[in-house]
């Protein structure tokens, strides 16, 4: 693989990876004949994101060498982020920007051309994989939304920085509200301030969703896809569906594309009536306490047993498979939104009425994990196709 | 009891909200107390503050186009709210280009001072942020622990340098000692002195001027060249100093010689007394 970026677009890049740096620490790249692909996703499985940038935003791209197969690698996120670190730094002295990865060298080089004649050169160490599939379909979410970048960026800005979920719904006369969420605590002798920003549907290009829908999902993460479309001045949309189904936040332009999903909160159904309330400035009611543990607990999690590895790492680093589950041979289900909205609607059994589901986030991928923990198992879900090689 | 209030003028919104940063940075938690002409943030001289005591004062016409208040009780028409002082700062922070701020004391499922701002937005509709900050509403029995502190006579009332210059002296001064002396004479010279085993320190600032003396005796009695001096612990110094973003219309320090010092500023029209004990 080997591909030239020049000008602006190199501080384009480099923000693009910020902006997954904020969500995982592994990089995943992926040369398609699309164009680059640039993955991650998080420890708890349940954020990931997506750049795709097209052969059009490179001055040259050549996803494989002919004759070749399509190389794909992970990298360290922070290996790959220290190049782009300093984005002031990429702006005013780096001209052309040049990676490249060959089956021979055990390095991905990515050379900086900057003023100057000089260069730099980082050789990084990286890791064949398979390829990070998430499986999710925006056009199978029932309700989106889309603004500028700039509108949802203003509308963030009253909420702390350290924030780290927000509720977004939509109220009474399709008033978009977004509101800090605190989970509730056992010893809650100190509350945290609640937040709460509303914007008229004028300001969206876009509003397709019933009033009292809403979601909550990590703001943290959002930020990062929101500060890279605002730089680069785009719209962004937000596809959602119940809370407990993954949120998926995208961004796109002619030479770039990006998807962000991000699990969203289960609740009770009555959180969804109370949004009712939310034009009274009346805060949703807490749901009984369930214990919220934090994302990264998930790893003990009993739904754990349901995921599949995303990927096995060639050369035995041990894949992430956990005990009772079915392994799928290197998942790489295509992108074709029919065969996995089914897959996902098969898999997923009902809610048991009555029972409220842990306020967890659930993990995405694997889609149809909305079972509370501990009821009877259906037929073991296939939640991804079998790969049948490579592209 | 019943708050509700707003401010339209925007040069109004950003004072109080600079007042608001002022407070945020000299009080983790205050207490403010409304009544029918003022609002005051108070920090009583709890052990928990160190000791530090502070009074700020504004007088709500100055700011508010609309005000309505409904105290405790006829007698006893105040209301007082102890709450994090950061919450309100931040809150404020929205407001900064905004048309109108209005605060209500409300009851969520818990007792809030709502502040709820109306933005500017580039289309029609309008862009609402609304915080609820979470307070306590202190009980009348301890009100009395927080009533505007009695100023002793000073042995010496000098007026200050530039704060921002006694801040930054302070500021090297904290690395060598945890507390400093602070002197002044009715000269107009005003002294920081920090003293290790190691080294001795002095900054000097003359011709600061002094205000008239409330008493007649004290100045008769005095040796004009005579400093009134007070141990105190640097850090609270710093704090105090560190509060002060904006030069104060009006900075005043008085000396009661190894008890307190007490520092008496005017920012336009809000006045703010802050209160240091001497190190025992």
């Amino acid at each position: 693989m080997k591909c030239l970026v020049t000008g602006g677009n190199v501080k384009v890049l480099g923000k693009a990876v910020h902006s997954l740096s904020r969500i995982g620490d592994e990089l995943y790249l992926d040369p398609l004949e699309d164009g680059l692909s640039l993955r991650t996703v998080n420890s708890s499985r349940s954020a990931y994101a997506c750049f795709l940038f097209a052969p059009l935003f490179f001055q040259h791209y050549q996803a494989a060498t002919p004759g070749q197969d399509l190389l794909r690698c992970k990298i360290l996120m922070k290996s790959f982020l220290s190049v782009f670190r300093s984005l002031a730094m990429l702006e005013k002295t780096v001209e052309k920007c040049c990676i490249s990865l060959n089956g021979q060298s055990s390095r991905l080089v990515v050379q900086l051309h900057c003023k100057f004649g000089v260069r730099k050169t980082h050789n990084l160490s990286f890791q064949d994989c398979e390829s990070l599939q998430a499986i999710f379909d925006p056009a199978s979410c029932p309700h989106m939304l889309r603004a500028p970048a700039r509108v949802l960026g203003e509308a963030v800005l009253p909420f702390p920085p350290a924030l780290a979920e927000v509720t977004l719904g939509v109220g009474r006369g399709h008033r978009v509200i977004l509101r800090s969420y605190h989970e509730e605590e056992a010893d809650s002798t100190v509350k945290a301030m609640v937040t709460e920003v509303c914007l008229g549907e004028e300001d969206f290009q876009q509003l397709q969703a019933q009033e009292g829908v809403a979601i909550t999902f990590c703001l943290k993460e959002f930020r990062g896809l929101l500060s890279f479309a605002e730089s680069a001045n785009l719209n962004l949309s937000i596809h959602f569906d119940a809370p407990g189904r993954p949120a998926i936040f995208t961004i796109k332009d002619s030479l770039l594309d990006g998807h962000f999903v991000l699990a969203t909160l289960s609740e009770t159904d009555s959180y969804s009536q109370d949004l009712g309330s939310l034009e009274r400035h009346r805060p949703v009611p807490q749901l009984q306490a369930h214990s919220t543990p934090h994302p990264d607990d998930f790893a003990s999690d009993d739904i754990d047993s349901y995921m599949i590895a995303m990927e096995t790492t060639i050369g035995n680093e041990g894949s992430r498979v956990l005990p009772s589950i079915s392994l799928s041979p290197g998942p790489q289900p295509p992108q074709s939104p029919g065969p996995h909205s089914e897959e996902e609607d098969e898999a997923e059994p009902s809610t048991v009425p009555g029972t409220p589901p842990p306020k967890k986030f659930r993990s995405l991928f694997f889609g149809s994990i909305l079972a509370p923990v501990g009821s009877p198992q259906g037929p073991s879900p296939v939640l991804a196709e079998d790969s049948e090689g490579e592209g | 009891m019943k708050f509700r209030a707003k401010i339209v003028d925007g040069a109004c919104l950003n004072h109080f909200t600079r007042i608001s940063n002022m407070i945020a940075k000299l009080a983790k938690t205050c207490t403010l107390r409304i009544s029918p002409d003022k609002l005051n943030f108070i920090l009583c001289d709890k052990l928990a503050n160190g000791g530090v005591s502070m009074w700020c004062e504004l007088e709500q016409e100055n700011f508010f186009s609309e005000f309505q208040m409904e105290g405790f009780s006829a007698e006893n028409n105040e209301i007082y709210l102890e709450l994090t002082s950061e919450n309100l700062s931040r809150a404020l922070k929205t407001a900064q280009n905004a048309r109108a701020l209005k605060i209500k004391l409300t009851n969520k499922h818990f007792p809030c001072l709502t502040v709820s701002v109306e933005l500017f937005s580039m289309s029609n509709s309008s862009r609402i942020a609304t915080h609820d900050i979470p307070i306590k509403v202190i009980p009348r029995k301890l009100w009395k622990d927080l009533q505007e502190p009695m100023v002793p006579d000073p042995d010496v009332s000098i007026y200050l340098p530039v704060l921002k210059t006694m801040k930054s002296v302070v500021e090297k001064m904290k690395n060598i000692s945890s507390h400093l002396v602070i002197e002044a004479n009715l000269d107009g010279e005003l002294n920081l002195k920090i003293e290790t085993e190691l080294v001795c320190v002095t900054t000097h600032f003359k011709d600061l001027g002094n205000p008239p003396l409330a008493s007649e005796s004290t100045s008769q009695d005095r040796n004009p060249e005579h400093m009134a001096e007070v141990h105190i612990d640097i850090r609270k110094l710093l704090q105090f100093l560190a509060g002060q973003q904006v030069n104060p219309t009006k900075a005043l320090c008085n000396i009661v010689t190894n008890k307190m010092v007490h520092f008496d500023l005017l920012h336009e029209d809000v006045s703010l007394q802050y209160f240091i004990p001497a190190l025992s």
